[in-house]
C-alpha cells in the first residue's frame, strides 16, 4: 500500500507538482481578491447597522449553499475551468472577513477615533493609520480561515474543470477498482492537507511580522 | 527646550465664544444655549460643572469636533468657522482622558503624529520628540521606542500632554486628562502642568468636574450649570471667597478656607526664624545654641545648609554628638502651597513646617500662627475688592 503510493508519487511528481503549485495559487490569489473586497465592504458598511447586517447576512446565506451546488450554478454564468473555480472561493471566503472587518471596527475604542481626530487626522488617516492597523489581527485571522477552507473547497472545483488537486481526487474516484485509483485519491488528499499546514503557517508568520509589537 | 525658552511672555492668543449655541440633531433643547467667553491669551481657564451639563461640548466646538449650531468662535483674530477642521486641529493640542495613545504606535510616533500630519521632515520630528519628552519628565532614550501599554497611567498621560503640544501649538484643550490617574499621581501631573505652563504660557482650556482641581491649577475658573450656562467666571480666590449664588456656593461645597490655604504659597507668608545646628556641630555647640533662644527644639542642617533632621533639647542633654539624636523631619518648599505647611504641621510632634529655599537651603520655619494671619488677611482683601460675576 504504502508502496503503491510512493511508486506513485515518484512516478508523477512534476505533474503533482504543477498540479501544487496551481492549488495554491488559485487559492491564495482568490483569498487576496476576497481580502480586498471583503475589508473594503466592512469598511463602507461598518458605520450603519442595518447595511453592516445586510452584508454579513447575505455573505453567511452564500456559505450556506453547499459547494457542489455553488459550482454548478456558476457554470450558466461563467462556463467551465479557473474562473467559475476562483468566483466560488472569493464568495466563501467573503463572509469570515467582512464579519471579522466589521466587527472588530465597531470593537474600536471610541476614544482613539475621538483622539485621532482630535490632532487633526482626516476620516482617511484615521481609517488607514489607527482603525484598519488595530483590526488587522482580526482580519489576519478571518484570512486563515478563509485560506483552510478554500484549500478543501478548490478540490471540488475539478467537477468544473478548476485548476489543482482536485481533478487527481476526481480521477482516482472515477476509476476505483484499477490499481492507480487509491493511490491517486490519496496522494491528492494528502498533499491538501500538507499544503494547506504549509500556507497556515506562513500566514502565521505574515501576522506576527506584520502587527505592531504594541498590540500583539 | 530651546524652542520654547528663546520666547517670552505668554506664546497663547485670546479665544472668543460669542452666543455660541449647541442643539444635537434629533433633540429639542440646546446641550449648550448662548454662551458668551472670552478666554484670555496664555491663562489657564477651567471649566466646571456637573457631569452632563455640557461644559465639554462647549470645549469640543472650540476645535470643531462639535460643530455649533449658531454663534461665533475666535482664536486669535481668526474666526474657528473658517478653518479646515483637520487644519484647525493640527493647529490646536488636545489632550483627553486616559491619554488615547494609540497602543500599535511607539511612544516616539505618538508623539510625533501633529509634525507628521504637518509634513515636517524626519529629522525635525525627532529632535522634537526627544525635546517634548524632556519637557513633560521622561528620558526619551528609555521611552521613546516604548509602546504606550508598557508605561504606567501617570506616564501615559505626560505623553498624552507632549503630544498636544508637539506642534508648538498657541492653545491646549485638555478633556478631563488627569481623571482616570490615581489621586497622587493627578497631584504630581497637576504639578508638571503648572510648571509647564509658567514655562509655555499657552492658553489652556481645561474641564474637569473636580472643583479642587479647578481651584488648584486655574487662573480663572467657569463654573457651568445646565445647558453650559456661565454661573459665574472669575479667579479661584473670588470664588471661593464670595460664590455669586447658592448652586456656585453648593458646588464650591465645604471647605472653602481648606482649599483658600491651597491657592497660597509658603513664598507667600513671612517666614519665622528657628534656631539651627549642623549635623557635625558638637554637642555643646549646639546646647548653647538653643540655649540662647526660647526654643525647645532646632533644625539640624548638613553640610550644604540644607534641612535634614531636628533635635530635642533634652535628648541634647545625654547625647554624645547631633547626628545619634536628630530625628528624621518632613520638610516643604518654598513653592509649596500653605495646605502642604499645615499637614507638614500637623504631622510633626514640634509642630512647625520647616521650610527649604533656593538650593534646599533652609530658609525659616511655617507655624499655625502664620496660616490663621494668610487667611485673615485674604478673607479681608477678598471682602473688600468687588468681584465679577458671571461673564466679564
Amino acid at each position: 500500500m504504502v508502496g503503491a503510493l510512493w511508486t506513485y508519487v515518484t512516478d508523477h511528481r512534476l505533474q503533482l507538482l504543477f498540479d501544487s503549485y496551481q492549488h495554491v495559487s488559485a487559492v491564495v490569489q482568490s483569498v487576496l481578491l476576497a481580502t480586498v473586497i471583503g475589508v473594503l465592504v466592512g469598511v463602507l458598511t461598518y458605520r450603519n447597522r442595518l447595511a453592516a447586517d445586510l452584508a454579513t447576512a447575505t455573505s453567511s446565506v452564500i456559505l450556506t449553499v453547499p459547494s457542489f451546488a455553488l459550482l454548478g450554478l456558476l457554470i450558466p454564468l461563467f462556463g467551465l475551468g479557473v474562473i467559475p473555480s476562483v468566483t466560488a472561493l472569493v464568495l466563501y471566503s467573503l463572509l469570515p472577513i467582512i464579519r471579522n472587518t466589521i466587527v472588530g471596527l465597531n470593537a474600536v475604542d471610541p476614544a482613539l477615533i475621538d483622539a485621532a481626530r482630535g490632532i487633526g487626522m482626516s476620516r482617511l488617516d484615521t481609517l488607514g493609520r489607527v482603525e484598519l492597523r488595530l483590526v488587522w489581527p482580526s482580519i489576519l485571522s478571518a484570512v486563515r480561515l478563509s485560506t483552510q477552507m478554500s484549500m478543501g473547497v478548490l478540490a471540488i472545483a475539478a467537477y468544473v474543470k478548476g485548476p489543482g488537486l482536485g481533478n487527481l481526487i476526481f480521477a482516482g474516484l472515477a476509476r476505483v477498482g484499477s490499481p492507480t485509483a487509491l493511490p491517486m485519491a490519496l496522494t491528492g488528499t494528502l498533499l491538501i492537507v500538507v499544503l494547506a499546514l504549509l500556507l497556515d503557517a506562513a500566514l502565521v508568520l505574515l501576522g506576527r511580522l506584520t502587527t505592531s509589537k504594541g498590540i500583539r | 527646550m530651546t524652542i520654547q525658552s528663546a520666547k517670552s511672555g505668554p506664546t497663547g492668543v485670546r479665544i472668543q465664544l460669542d452666543h455660541v449655541s449647541k442643539v444635537y440633531p434629533g433633540s429639542t433643547q440646546p446641550a449648550v444655549d448662548d454662551v458668551s467667553l472670552e478666554i484670555p491669551a496664555g491663562e489657564i481657564v477651567v471649566f466646571v460643572g456637573p457631569s452632563g451639563c455640557g461644559k465639554t461640548t462647549t470645549m469640543r466646538m472650540i476645535n470643531r469636533l462639535s460643530e455649533p449650531t449658531s454663534g461665533k468662535i475666535l482664536i486669535g483674530d481668526k474666526d474657528a468657522l473658517s478653518i479646515k477642521p483637520t487644519e484647525l486641529r493640527r493647529s490646536i493640542g488636545y489632550s483627553i482622558q486616559q491619554a488615547g495613545l494609540f497602543p500599535h504606535m511607539t511612544i516616539r510616533h505618538n508623539v510625533g503624529l501633529v509634525p507628521g500630519l504637518l509634513k515636517w521632515d524626519r529629522k525635525k520630528i525627532d529632535a522634537r520628540v526627544d525635546e517634548l519628552l524632556d519637557l513633560v519628565g521622561l528620558d526619551p532614550g528609555q521611552y521613546a521606542d516604548r509602546y504606550p501599554r508598557q508605561l504606567s497611567g501617570g506616564q501615559q498621560q505626560r505623553v498624552g500632554v507632549a503630544r498636544a503640544l508637539a506642534a508648538d501649538p498657541p492653545v491646549l484643550l485638555m478633556d478631563e486628562p488627569f481623571g482616570a490617574v490615581d489621586p497622587i499621581t493627578r497631584s504630581s501631573l497637576q504639578d508638571e502642568l503648572l510648571r509647564l505652563q509658567t514655562e509655555l504660557g499657552k492658553t489652556i482650556v481645561f474641564v474637569t468636574h473636580d472643583f479642587g482641581e479647578a481651584v488648584k491649577l486655574g487662573d480663572r475658573i467657569a463654573v457651568l450649570g445646565q445647558k453650559s450656562a456661565v454661573l459665574q467666571y472669575d479667579t479661584p480666590q473670588a470664588i471661593l471667597a464670595n460664590p455669586a449664588d447658592d448652586t456656585v456656593a453648593g458646588f464650591v461645597g465645604t471647605g472653602a478656607s481648606l482649599r483658600q490655604l491651597g491657592l497660597m504659597r509658603v513664598k507667600d507668608v513671612e517666614l519665622r526664624p528657628h534656631p539651627s545646628v549642623h549635623v557635625d556641630d558638637d554637642v555643646d555647640t549646639a546646647r548653647n545654641a538653643l540655649a540662647g533662644s526660647e526654643f525647645d527644639w532646632a533644625v539640624v542642617l548638613d553640610s550644604r545648609d540644607r534641612p535634614v533632621s531636628w533635635i530635642r533639647a533634652n535628648r541634647l542633654a545625654h547625647a554624645r554628638d547631633v547626628a545619634s539624636v536628630a530625628e528624621p523631619l518632613d520638610v516643604v518648599s518654598t513653592q509649596s502651597t500653605l495646605e502642604d505647611a499645615l499637614e507638614a504641621i500637623l504631622a510633626e510632634s514640634h509642630a512647625s513646617a520647616v521650610v527649604a529655599g533656593p538650593g534646599s537651603r533652609y530658609v525659616g520655619v511655617v507655624t499655625l500662627e502664620t496660616l490663621i494671619e494668610a487667611v485673615t488677611t485674604a478673607r479681608a482683601d477678598a471682602g473688600a475688592k468687588p468681584t465679577g460675576h458671571g461673564a466679564p
